[in-house]
C-alpha cells in the first residue's frame, strides 16, 4: 500500500503553477469550475489506488 | 376490454371458508397477488406446501410499472415453471447508450460473458409477466396443485400469535375470518400489513417527479436503453426510451420536484412533451401514463415472528437499475425452501432468520445502488452536478470516464457475504462461485448448469468422488457428478475449479453456494448440510 505523498514531488514546481494558471486563463468561472472538475477525474483515475484517493480527499478537506 | 390488465383474472368467488362454523386455519396465506405474491405462492405450491394468495383486486398491474427483468429472476422462473413464455414475449436488449445534450458518448453492452442459458435481460411490461404467473398458477391448479387466488378478498385486520396469524378479509359478500400458521405479506410498497402492524418503513424519498409513459408508436429505434442527460428536448434533466413487446415504447422524462402532478399527467401536456422528443412526424398513442416520485428504504426486519415480508412490502427502490421485482423475486427464492424445511419440521424456525439476515443484505445493496444511481441522475448541488456533467464529457472522449457514469447499475443478484448459512472457504477456487454466491451457469454440451441444479440440495462434484445421496438428519443432498473432459467451453473450469483441479460444491436450494472443499469429507459436508438449515 503506497501512501499519499505530501512532500514536493513536482519537478520544477513553478513551471507547472504557471501551466496551471495559464490554462484557466480568460476563462469564465463556470468554464473554470468545468476544468477543474475535469482535472480531478483525469488524475484520480491516473492515481487509481483507492486508498491514495480517500487519503488525497481527507488532505484536500481541510 | 381489450388490455390484459383491463381483464378480471381472478374474480371474486366465494369460497367453503366463509361458510364455515370456525375459522379455518391454513399452513400458509400469501397477502397480495403482484409479481413477488404470485412467485411465493407457486414456489411453495410446487414443494407441496398448500397455499391461498388473497389479493382485493382481480387483475393484473394497471399499466406497465416494472418492465426490465434480468438473467437472475428469468432464472428463478424457469425453476418456477414459466421462464419460457417470459423469453419468448419478451424483448431481448443487451446495448444501452448514453447521450449528453445532443451528443451520444458512449454504448456499453450488458452480458459480455458467454456461456448462460439466459439474456442478460429481457424487456416485458409488468401485466405480461404476472399473467404468465397466473397461468403459471392455472396449470398447477389442473394438475392439482394445492394453490388458490382468492380475487375481491381484501384484508382488513391482522392479529398475531406465538404459533399463527388470524385475518378478516373484507369481500363483496361480506368479512370472514381465516388463520394462518404462516403469513407472507406481499402487498405492496404501501403495505397494508406493515401498518395493521405498526411497523416501519424508513430511508429517503427523492425530491424529483418522473414522467412515465408507455406509448404504443411505429418507430424503427433499436432495441437498446437510450438514456439521455440533459437533452435538448428536456433541458436539465433526464429521459429514457426502451422498448417493449407489442409495439410498446417506455419513456420516462424527469420534471423536476416544483410541479402540479395533475395537471402534467394530461395529456395535452404530456403529448407535447412526447412530440418535441420523438419529433413532429411520429405517430403515437398513450397506454399508460402516471408521474412517481421515488424512495428507496426498507423494513428494519423482514421477519416478525409468523409474519414474514417480501418484496416491495419490505423494500422499495428507485426504478433505475430496475431492483424492485427482480429483488423481490429473490425474497421469494431466498425463502421458499427454508419455510418449507421449517414446516416439514425438518429445521427449526430459526432458520427463517437468516431469510432476514440474507435479504436485508440484498435490500442493502440494491438501495444503495439506486440511491447512488438516483444521485447521480438528478444531482443535488451546483458541484454534484458539474462533476456529474464534467464525467459525461470526459466519457465522450476516454474509456476511463465510461465506468462512472452511472445512467442506473442494472440488477445482479448479490452474494450472501458472511451469512450465517454458509461454511468457510476451503477451496482455492474462483471468487465469484465462494460460499454466499449464486451460481453463475455453465453451457453443459446442448444443455445448461442451472436446470440440472433445480430446487435441490445439491452436492456438486467436479472430477471428485462423492456418495450419489447423503442424507442429514431429514434434508436429502444429491449429487450432480461432472467433469472437465466435458467442459467444451472451459466455462466450468473457469466458473467453478479456477486453480483447483478437483471442487465438490454443497449448492442450496436457491442456488447459492453453501460450502465447497477439493474432495468429499462426510463429516464436513454434514455440518456443512446442518449449517445450511440453521442448525450449527
Ligand atoms: C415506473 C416503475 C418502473 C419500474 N420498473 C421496474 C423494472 O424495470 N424492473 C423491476 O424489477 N422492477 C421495476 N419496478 C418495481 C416493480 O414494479 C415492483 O417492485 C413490483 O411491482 C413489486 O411487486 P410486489 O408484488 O411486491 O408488489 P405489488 O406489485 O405492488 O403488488 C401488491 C399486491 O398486493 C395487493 N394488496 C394490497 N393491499 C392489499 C390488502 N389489504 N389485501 C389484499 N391484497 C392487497 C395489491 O392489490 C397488489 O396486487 C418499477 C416500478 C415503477 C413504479
Amino acid at each position: 500500500m503506497t501512501d499519499l505523498i505530501l512532500t514536493p514531488n513536482i519537478n520544477r514546481a513553478d513551471d507547472f503553477y504557471a501551466e496551471l494558471l495559464a490554462a484557466h486563463e480568460g476563462l469564465s468561472k463556470d468554464d473554470s469550475d468545468a476544468l477543474n472538475a475535469r482535472l480531478v477525474l483525469v488524475l484520480a483515475n491516473h492515481i487509481g489506488d483507492r486508498e491514495v484517493l480517500s487519503q488525497a480527499l481527507k488532505a484536500a478537506e481541510k | 376490454m381489450n388490455k390484459i390488465f383491463e381483464v378480471p383474472l381472478y374474480p371474486y368467488e366465494r369460497s367453503p371458508d366463509q361458510d364455515a362454523a370456525a375459522p379455518v386455519r391454513h399452513p400458509v396465506v400469501i397477502i397480495g397477488a403482484g409479481p413477488i405474491g404470485l412467485g411465493m405462492g407457486i414456489d411453495l405450491a410446487q414443494q407441496g406446501v398448500k397455499v391461498v394468495i388473497v389479493d382485493d383486486n382481480d387483475k393484473v398491474s394497471f399499466g406497465s410499472r416494472a418492465i426490465c427483468f434480468a438473467k437472475r429472476p428469468l432464472e428463478i422462473l424457469d425453476r418456477l415453471g414459466c421462464g419460457q413464455p417470459m423469453v419468448d414475449k419478451g424483448v431481448e436488449w443487451d446495448v444501452g447508450k448514453v447521450f449528453f445534450d445532443d451528443r451520444e458518448v458512449y454504448k456499453f453492452e450488458l452480458l459480455p460473458e458467454k456461456g448462460h442459458q439466459r439474456p442478460a435481460f429481457i424487456n416485458l411490461q409488468q401485466y405480461y409477466f404476472e399473467e404468465y404467473l397466473v397461468n403459471r398458477v392455472r396449470e398447477m391448479e389442473a394438475e392439482g396443485a394445492p394453490i388458490e387466488i382468492r380475487g375481491g378478498n381484501k384484508v382488513a385486520a391482522i392479529g398475531t400469535h406465538p404459533d399463527h396469524a388470524t385475518l378478516e378479509i373484507d369481500t363483496p359478500e361480506g368479512s370472514y375470518n381465516i388463520e394462518a400458521d404462516w403469513l407472507v405479506a406481499c402487498d405492496g410498497a404501501g403495505s397494508p400489513t406493515r401498518q395493521m402492524l405498526g411497523l416501519d418503513f424508513v430511508g429517503r424519498v427523492f425530491e424529483d417527479n418522473f414522467l412515465i409513459a408507455d406509448v404504443i408508436m411505429e418507430a424503427d429505434f433499436p432495441s437498446e436503453r437510450w438514456f439521455w442527460f440533459d437533452p435538448p428536448f428536456n433541458r436539465g434533466q433526464s429521459a429514457l426510451l426502451h422498448k417493449q413487446p407489442d409495439g410498446v415504447w417506455r419513456i420516462d422524462l424527469q420534471l423536476g420536484w416544483d410541479i402540479d402532478k395533475d395537471e402534467e399527467k394530461k395529456p395535452e401536456n404530456v403529448i407535447p412533451r412526447l412530440k418535441a422528443m420523438l419529433g413532429d412526424d411520429v405517430e403515437f398513442e398513450l397506454e399508460w401514463v402516471s408521474i412517481y416520485t421515488f424512495q428507496c428504504r426498507r423494513m428494519e426486519k423482514f421477519r416478525h415472528g409468523r409474519v414474514l415480508f417480501a418484496g416491495d412490502a419490505a423494500h422499495q427502490v428507485s426504478p433505475f437499475g430496475a431492483r424492485g421485482a427482480n429483488s423481490g423475486l429473490q425474497d421469494t427464492d431466498n425463502l421458499g425452501w427454508k419455510l418449507k424445511l421449517v414446516i416439514d419440521g425438518k429445521a427449526d424456525e430459526t432458520l427463517l432468520d437468516s431469510y432476514d439476515i440474507e435479504r436485508i443484505h440484498g435490500a442493502d445493496e440494491n438501495i444503495l445502488n439506486s440511491t447512488r444511481s438516483t444521485d447521480f441522475i438528478t444531482p443535488k448541488s451546483e458541484m454534484s452536478r458539474l462533476l456529474r456533467d464534467s464525467v459525461l464529457d470526459l466519457a465522450e472522449h476516454y474509456e476511463f470516464a465510461r465506468p462512472l457514469v452511472n445512467s442506473g447499475r442494472l440488477s445482479v443478484p448479490c452474494t450472501y457475504d458472511g451469512s450465517p448459512l454458509n461454511s468457510a472457504d476451503a477451496l482455492d477456487g474462483p471468487i465469484k462461485t465462494r460460499p454466499g454466491s449464486p451460481c453463475p451457469d455453465v453451457p453443459l454440451g446442448d444443455e445448461f448448469l442451472l436446470p440440472k441444479l433445480g430446487n435441490k440440495f445439491i452436492l456438486l462434484t467436479i472430477d471428485a468422488d462423492a456418495p450419489d445421496v447423503i442424507e442429514e438428519d431429514g434434508v436429502e443432498v444429491t449429487r450432480l457428478a461432472l467433469s472437465v473432459k466435458d467442459d467444451r467451453t472451459g466455462a466450468l473450469k473457469e466458473r467453478y475449479l479456477g486453480h483447483a483441479s478437483s471442487a465438490v460444491y454443497l449448492i442450496r436450494p436457491d442456488q447459492h453456494v453453501a460450502a465447497r472443499r477439493p474432495s468429499f469429507d462426510d463429516n464436513l459436508f454434514r455440518a456443512a448440510i446442518r449449517r445450511a438449515t440453521g442448525k450449527e
